[in-house]
């Protein structure tokens, strides 16, 4: 029972993986193998944002933020500085982290919504402070001129169809990764905290160390996220850095299931691709997504994914072959009163 | 075990714990009663670390553990259950005890992202403490049922089976009972008897005084924060202190 | 001197105005425990409404400011209907994501039927008031006024009425509250309804010596949201004195410190106090 679940999880993955490498095959043109590729982008981030968010339970609104300080590591180095890219974007993780770091120190140590409107707060800094500070990111005017991915060996990347699988190659690093740690101790870890602060820390779970490691993941994911985000679309601005970017990435993951990995995955792939099709939508898209955000909240909590995986686990646990009760409460059981 | 001298615990100008001095006996049930807002869930609170004291002195096995964080008193071998227990309703029963006992592993990142020898052990000795705790607590048949679908009673005995998991010195129960009827009290009942036969020690609260007469070896009577007896069931049911708490209050199966 | 009773002025108009806003949020905080990110919204809204009852519909500043804070009502208790009763057991992230769903719906909203540009929203107090060697705007000296009459009212509704204790009464307690027989429900649409008239008038007081836009509402709820942390969530007198605060903050900020960052202020104030005091400053024990 439980090798067939883990075979199904494995070829479930493989499944899309081979989805994900024929894409550009079914596709025609570069135009929408751009358009997944920036998705892929910021599934990357929602990856993160769900770890913090989805498996911790603490809302993160700067994630947005800290993808854009990835970027604009990236841009400042590149272009300013002459850095060359892998390096550059090796830096970008360096600089997320360690601005991550304080500033996660400083807002796990709220609870809640405190945290929630805190980190909101930070956003908004962070926003600010990239559009003021003209000497160093260029202000309002953004960052031109970012070169693409350098080559590495013989592989170049000068191409939307390598820039592709480029980008398909971070996604697939990041889903393994993620899933490692979500499916571990640690992940476990994670989901306690989410199940509430007091009992985690009742089952000897320090939590300021324990939501750090996930913050500090989730700020890895966004800045290097951003960083490539730099390198593909080649220009930044200040928007990045907007709250409107946190919003769609929890659009994605509440769409796909919070706490679920496939989820927020499917969430990010899916969504821009319905917003294209929609294209006099694209600026008026919350007048849709923000109504559905609301009745997905009400009805459906658990996202697409989430809802699926509930009743596939409802039809294996009654599929399960009962053991022998041990005789201590000797009577027949009650449905749930 | 654990010795409790002079505790005080004030908010603003109210004494919610008050100058209480006890011992927790080890081996021992210990029970801990009083009148609705005598303060004894804020005595756990203070016990396990989730607010500091005023003033006064915790002592468990010799060693202060005032100062300590919750995560460090429950390591140290303190669990605790609470009045509601959230479970990740999505999840097995089985998986959500898993967790239970992370604490004595030693894996971090680095193992998560390397996938070591050490996490996998570390994954299957928390699997194993998992299902014996469930066996322990005659859940064993529950391992794979979705943990939203259980009746009350039996989160209750999964509540158990997670603080067992830590593998502890001392629990402390907090309204074990609650929203539990007769029956199903007598089985719980038995349960901590079980637990102590084991070895462990047990602190609980509760209302249910038949359950605290025919339990407890020791019971610790609080009211307004400030001890006012303390002794076995016969003492405490014959003090005219106690009795005079709890006349004009219900004292038989009122949820906290 | 006569800079810093400038600046003085300056930082009661803001200050005004901030503590309007922050009253309605740390009202619907109160009853709801959820933050209502859609604040601003409301706030953009009513200031969009009297903008168009203005200029479309000839109304006079005051019979609009009416009109958006009747408006902005309805909407604030529809939404508390619609979007906040169904979740009203929710915990977590839930309603929070459900507050920014509506606060997207009506930003979108806003630049879908109006436009995404700046608007501007003429008054008829355009004169100007010397004294003191200070230069006020009348409109100026009208938020003053204005905002501080509103606070006044509302302080009066909330202690000598029937309706305001209970709103009071649910605020510190919201169970007891029902269970003494007061009608929740009918109490959360009210504390809504009232939060958006609070945003409306704020709004409308404000929108002339400023611009009226679909984001407009975005710098400002995140300063209110600064406010009632530091105030405290739930408290009157909180969010009053912390909306002074922070006004005269900003102010004197802009003048003696920099006005490009002075937006700034507020946030730094919040880390630098949550820092220390991770439950804000006037909440006492756990939050």
């Amino acid at each position: 029972m439980m090798f067939l679940r883990l075979f199904e999880g494995r070829l479930g993955w493989g499944l899309l993986l081979l989805a994900g490498l024929l894409f550009p095959l079914i596709v025609g043109n570069d135009y929408h193998l751009t358009v997944m590729s920036t998705a892929y982008i910021f599934a990357i981030a929602t990856l993160g944002l769900n770890l913090i968010t989805g498996y911790t339970g603490q809302f993160n609104l700067a994630h947005s933020g800290f993808m854009a300080l990835g970027a604009y590591t990236l841009g400042i180095l590149t272009v300013d500085h002459q850095v060359p890219f892998w390096i550059a974007f090796a830096l970008s993780g360096v600089v997320t982290v360690a601005l991550g770091l304080p500033l996660g120190w400083v807002s796990l140590r709220l609870r809640g919504h405190y945290f929630s409107i805190f980190t909101l707060c930070v956003g908004y800094i962070l926003f600010l402070v990239i559009e003021k500070w003209e000497g160093l990111t260029h202000g309002t005017v953004g960052i031109i001129g970012i070169p693409a991915p350098a080559a590495i060996g013989p592989l170049t990347f000068d191409t939307p169809l390598k820039l592709y699988y480029l980008v398909l190659a971070f996604l697939v690093l990041g889903v393994w990764v993620m899933r490692r740690i979500v499916n571990s101790l640690m992940g476990r870890t994670f989901m306690a905290i989410r199940n509430g602060d007091e009992l985690a820390q009742a089952l000897g779970i320090n939590l300021m160390r324990n939501k750090l490691v996930a913050f500090l993941l989730s700020v890895l994911y966004a800045g290097w996220s951003g960083a490539l985000y730099a390198g593909f679309v080649r220009f930044l601005g200040p928007d990045l850095a907007s709250a409107a970017h946190s919003f769609d990435m929890t659009m994605y993951m509440l769409v796909g299931g919070l706490g679920t990995l496939l989820g927020p995955l499917l969430g990010a792939l899916m969504v821009p691709w319905l917003t294209q099709y929609m294209q006099f939508l694209q600026e008026y898209r919350f007048l849709i997504f923000g109504p559905l955000l609301i009745l997905l909240v009400i009805f459906m909590p658990h996202g697409i994914v989430g809802s699926w995986l509930g009743w596939r686990a409802r039809r294996q646990s009654v599929a399960a072959k009962p053991v022998a009760p041990t005789v201590t409460a000797a009577k027949p059981e009650v449905r749930r009163a | 075990m654990l010795e409790i001298k002079n505790l005080t615990k004030r908010f603003g100008g109210n004494a919610a714990v008050n100058d209480v001095s006890t011992v927790i006996e080890r081996g021992k049930i210990n029970a801990i009663i009083g009148p609705n807002g005598a303060g004894k869930t804020t005595f756990f609170n203070l016990i396990g670390g989730v607010i500091k004291p005023t003033s006064g002195s915790m002592t468990f096995e010799g060693l202060d553990i005032v100062p300590l964080r919750t995560d460090q008193v429950a390591c140290l071998g303190v669990a605790r259950t609470f009045q509601t227990t959230t479970l990740f309703d999505m999840a097995t029963v089985l998986d959500n005890l898993i967790v239970g006992h992370r604490l004595r592993t030693r894996s971090g990142l680095w193992d998560v992202l390397t996938g070591s020898k050490r996490l996998m052990q570390d994954e299957r000795v928390c699997r194993e403490k998992a299902r014996a705790a469930l066996d322990f607590v005659g859940l064993a048949h529950l391992e794979n049922r979705i943990a939203g679908d259980i009746t009350q009673e039996e989160r209750k005995r999964v509540a158990f089976a997670l603080a067992l998991a830590t593998e502890p010195k001392l629990v402390l129960l907090d309204e074990p009972a609650g929203g539990v009827n007769p029956e199903e009290t007598v089985g719980l009942a038995a349960l901590i008897r079980k637990m102590v036969a084991h070895g462990l020690t047990v602190c609980l609260i509760e209302h249910k005084m038949d359950m605290i007469m025919s339990l407890a070896d020791k019971i610790l009577v609080l009211n307004y924060g400030e001890k006012i007896a303390e002794g076995t069931p016969a003492e405490v049911r014959a003090n005219p202190a106690v009795i005079d708490a709890y006349l004009g209050s219900e004292h038989d199966e009122i949820p906290a | 001197m006569d800079v810093f009773l400038q600046q003085l002025l300056n930082g009661l108009t803001l200050g005004g105005i901030y503590s309007l806003v922050a009253l309605g949020l740390t009202l619907v905080y109160g009853i709801l425990h959820v933050p209502n990110f859609a604040h601003g919204a409301f706030y953009m809204v009513g200031a969009f409404v009297a903008l168009k009852l203005m200029a479309v519909w000839g109304f006079n500043y005051w019979l609009a400011m009416l009109g958006a804070a009747a408006l902005v009502a309805v909407i604030a208790a529809l939404s508390e209907r619609l979007v906040f009763h169904p979740l009203r057991h929710a915990s977590g992230l839930h309603p929070m994501i459900a507050a920014i769903g509506l606060l997207l719906f009506l930003e979108a909203g806003a630049q879908a039927l109006w436009g995404a540009d700046f608007q501007r929203m003429n008054t008829p107090y355009t004169g100007i008031v010397m004294f003191a060697g200070v230069t006020a705007p009348v409109q100026r000296l009208l938020i003053i006024a204005g905002a501080f009459t509103l606070m006044l009212v509302l302080h009066l509704f909330l202690t000598r009425t029937v309706t305001g204790s209970t709103i009071v009464a649910m605020a510190q307690n919201r169970d007891g509250a029902s269970l003494v027989g007061i009608d929740a429900n009918r109490v959360a649409m009210l504390t809504f309804a009232i939060s958006g008239v609070l945003a409306a008038v704020a709004a409308t007081l404000y929108a002339p010596i400023n611009l009226v836009y679909p984001a407009m509402g975005n710098l400002v709820i995140t300063k209110a949201f600064v406010i009632i942390i530091l105030g405290g969530m739930g408290s009157v007198p909180g969010a009053i004195v912390g909306g002074l605060i922070i006004g005269f903050a900003e102010s004197f900020g802009a003048f003696y410190l920099s006005t490009d960052y002075k937006d700034i202020i507020a946030f730094v104030l919040l880390v630098v106090i949550l820092s220390l005091r991770p439950q804000g400053l006037f909440t006492q024990g756990a939050r």
